[in-house]
Parts: structure tokens; C-alpha cells; sequence
């Protein structure tokens, strides 16, 4: 609870930093402050996802639970973060570039992961058996994980594009010091946050297992007690010696 | 028995299967054929237009073909509980897996071999001296698609709704591959009919990862 306090209140100053702290940015003015949270969601996206594709392989290597677990968890997340993502960049796209979409690299690779991943919280969905579920969605996540790096690739070498050049790092460097600190005030929080929300809802999932397991021990005890009865029946009738 | 020849066995299974009837050869080449007739009616290209478009008209039908093509892989293992068998078999599972692959790189490759040139003759697009380049980006292209396409069918066969999972997992998992496959043959089918260099690593690559994966983990796919 005092976690989430904190994260609250640190959420609210980055929001107020970003709104009316951080100053008008030259070219792009208002619509620019959509990037101290566009950005941040995918950089949450990108150490949530990592997270699902380590639980994956973890789960493989292991078989405990609480790695399939957490592969779903981190998965859900990352798929919010990159719905998002894509949203706010968006609503940025429209007023700066004119149009809502483009096909160029980054936007093509993302919307594709962001498939990749919906598929694969799909297949969880339709496999029964919890085992079988954990291993091929596994096998699955890791496959699409990979795929990531070679879809960019891909989008890259094929001649389009639109995204500009790295602001932060490689590029020009000519950020003002306020921006940036609201900047990293923005990241921290927002990371904070997809963190915090992924921890609970790896709990949730936890407490599904849980409740999953004890469900099948009931139904196993039941099962045993309809047994009892006709053996005590059998007693009785004196055709068993106590 | 060993890895190689249980392979050849298995592979030679899942030919005499196919063979008997020719049902999953027919009907991938009857699909493909009717997408490239719709591709008529709804764009009705010129010939420039189709020496421009048609090689994502011809990898769009291979792509949506092969999905359907690799679906029954390991479906149709569970109708008599086959796959158990298999499974209990002293071999290793990469062999069932490739088997597979394999049956599935030959049932495609055909069906290529019938679509590229009835593709050719209704677009009036010339083939005569691409044809040995063309076939290179055929093969490269096809054997990404009937790897990762089987391991996919491994995975969607314990599935509910399995027939419409495999080509919702296969296709956005394959769009690199798509991407690469078209840009080698719109290359090929322009003025200058060359082999684009990048793309023709891209696609070794991709093959190369795929195939390395799906060996590493043919052990989890076999406990399906």
C-alpha cells in the first residue's frame, strides 16, 4: 500500500512536470509533451516483454509455476503498454506528420509484436490442459520474441521510412536540461507503474492457480468419499471383517 | 534406428499418406488459383501493373496457402492417436518434426511448381531467363514458411478453433519473411531481373535461425 502511495504521488509530479513544467518545445510545441509518455510506455514495454520472454524460457528449463506465471502476466502488460504506445503516437502523428499511420519501420515492427503478442495471450485461451498451455505458449513467446529483432530489421531494409533519427542518444545534443529531467522523471514513474501493475497482476494469476489447484483436490476428496461409503456398506453387511 | 533415417522413414510415411488421396495438394492449389483470379477482378491490373504486383499477389496466395497446407501436419495425428505413438518411439523428436517440414517442402513446392507458371501465362509475365534465379527465392522463401509453419501446426494442433489459430500465430510471426520474399522477386521481375543480395542473406538467415530454434526446442513441441 505505501508502494502504491508513493507511486501515485510520483505519477502525479510527472504529470503536473510534463503538463506545465517542462517548456514549449519550439517546432511542435503542445502536442511534443505526448513524448514524456509515449516514450516512456515503450521503454516499459520493452522490459516487460523481456521479463516474458526470460519467464518462457525459465518455465522450459525449470517447470515451477510461478514462471508461467509470470510469463502471462508480463505478456498482458506488455501488450497494454504497447497499445498505448501506439495510441499516443498516434495522436502525435496526426497534427505533426499530417497523417494518423505510416508503414515505416519502427510503426510497421511494433504493430506486428503487438500482434504477435495478442496471438499468443489468444493461444493461451484456447489450449485446456494448464501444462501444455505453459509449454507451447512458451515455445510460442520465444519464437515471437525472436521474430522481433528480425521484423525491424526487415522494416528497415525495406525503403521506407519516416521516424526521425535518436533524440537522446546518437543524435544531436541540444535537449534542454529542464525537458530532459521531466523527461526522466516521466520514465521512472511510468516504468514504476507498468512494474507495480504487473506484480499485481502476476498475484492475481497466482491466486487463479491456487484456486485451480484446490479446486482439483476438492473434486479428488469427493471422488474418494463416494468410494468410502460403499466399502463401510460392505462392513456392515459383515462380508469384511473389521 | 537413427536420427537420419528415421526421418526418411517418417518423411516417406507422411508422401505415401498425401499420395493416396492428393486431398491437402488439390485443394492448396485450387485456393491459390482462385486468389489469383480475385486478384484480377479486384485490381485488374495492366502488364506493367502485374509484373509490378504480382509478386506479392503470388507470395500473398503461397502465404495463405501454406498456412492452410500445414494446419493437418499434426491434426491429423490425433484422429487415431498417432502422435503417441510417435512420441514413444525410440527416435529423436527433431525427426518427427523434420519429417514433417520436409513432406510440407515438397506438397508446397509442387503446388508452386503448378501456380508460378498458370500465374505466368494469365499475367503475361515472361519467366524466360529468371526462371533458375526465381527458383532459388521460391525455395529460400518457402522453406522459412514450412518450418516455422509446422512448429506452428505443433502448437495450434492442441488448440480449440485450431484451423483459424495456426494462420492468426503463422502470418504476423512470417511478415518478415514476406517482406524479403516480395522484394527479391519485384527485383527479379523489374528491368534489371537481378537477385537482390541483401534480401537473399535476409531470407538464408531467417531460414538458418528458424531452423536452429525449432531443433532446440523440438523437445518441448513433442510433449503436445
Amino acid at each position: 500500500m505505501p508502494i502504491t502511495l508513493a507511486l501515485a504521488l510520483l505519477v502525479f509530479c510527472a504529470g503536473y512536470a510534463a503538463l506545465f513544467v517542462a517548456p514549449d518545445e519550439a517546432t511542435m510545441h503542445e502536442i511534443q509533451r505526448i513524448f514524456y509518455f509515449h516514450v516512456p510506455l515503450w521503454t516499459a514495454m520493452t522490459v516487460v516483454l523481456s521479463i516474458a520472454c526470460f519467464s518462457n524460457i525459465a518455465w522450459l528449463v525449470s517447470r515451477r509455476p510461478m514462471w508461467d506465471l509470470l510469463g502471462v502476466a508480463s505478456a498482458e502488460v506488455g501488450v497494454l503498454c504497447c497499445t498505448g504506445g501506439l495510441i499516443t503516437g498516434m495522436l502525435w502523428g496526426k497534427p505533426v506528420w499530417g497523417i494518423w499511420w505510416t508503414w515505416d519501420p519502427r510503426l510497421t515492427s511494433t504493430f506486428i509484436l503487438w500482434l504477435l503478442y495478442i496471438s499468443y495471450l489468444l493461444l493461451r485461451e484456447l489450449i485446456e490442459d494448464p501444462h501444455l498451455r505453459a509449454t507451447l505458449s512458451a515455445v510460442f513467446g520465444i519464437f515471437a520474441y525472436l521474430d522481433l529483432p528480425i521484423v525491424l530489421l526487415a522494416t528497415t531494409l525495406w525503403p521506407r521510412g519516416q521516424h526521425p533519427q535518436p533524440v537522446l542518444f546518437g543524435g544531436p545534443k541540444s535537449i534542454n536540461h529542464t525537458m530532459l529531467t521531466v523527461f526522466f522523471l516521466c520514465m521512472i514513474s511510468i516504468v514504476s507503474v507498468m512494474i507495480l501493475i504487473l506484480a499485481d497482476r502476476y498475484r492475481l494469476e497466482k491466486l487463479r492457480f491456487e484456486a485451480d489447484e484446490l479446486r482439483v483436490e476438492i473434486e479428488s476428496r469427493e471422488m474418494d468419499s463416494q468410494s468410502a461409503p460403499s466399502v463401510q456398506g460392505i462392513v456392515g453387511k459383515g462380508l469384511v471383517h473389521e | 534406428m537413427n536420427a537420419l533415417r528415421a526421418t526418411f522413414t517418417l518423411f516417406a510415411k507422411e508422401c505415401r499418406l498425401e499420395f493416396r488421396t492428393r486431398e491437402l495438394l488439390t485443394a492448396t492449389v485450387v485456393f491459390s488459383l482462385i486468389i489469383i483470379v480475385f486478384f484480377n477482378f479486384a485490381f485488374d491490373p495492366t502488364p506493367a501493373e502485374a509484373r509490378r504486383f504480382g509478386p506479392g499477389l503470388l507470395w500473398i496466395a503461397f502465404f495463405f496457402a501454406g498456412s492452410l497446407m500445414v494446419n493437418p501436419s499434426f491434426a491429423r495425428e490425433q484422429t487415431n492417436d498417432t502422435l503417441d505413438a510417435l512420441r514413444m518411439a525410440p527416435i529423436p523428436s527433431f525427426a518427427v518434426l523434420s519429417a514433417k517440414m520436409l513432406a510440407n517442402l515438397l506438397f508446397l513446392s509442387i503446388a508452386e511448381a503448378i501456380l508460378v507458371p498458370v500465374f505466368s501465362v494469365f499475367y503475361n509475365v515472361s519467366l524466360v531467363g529468371i526462371l533458375g534465379r526465381l527458383i532459388v527465392v521460391l525455395v529460400l522463401g518457402t522453406v522459412g514458411l514450412v518450418t516455422t509453419g509446422t512448429v506452428f501446426s505443433a502448437i495450434s494442433a492442441h488448440a480449440r478453433m485450431r484451423e483459424l489459430l495456426l494462420p492468426v500465430l503463422l502470418l504476423p510471426f512470417l511478415t518478415p519473411l514476406l517482406i524479403a520474399a516480395v522484394s527479391t522477386t519485384i527485383s527479379l521481375f523489374g528491368d534489371a531481373q537481378e537477385l537482390d543480395r541483401t534480401w537473399i542473406v535476409f531470407l538464408i538467415g531467417f531460414d538458418v535461425v528458424f531452423l536452429t530454434t525449432s531443433w532446440l526446442l523440438s523437445d518441448f513441441l513433442a510433449e503436445g
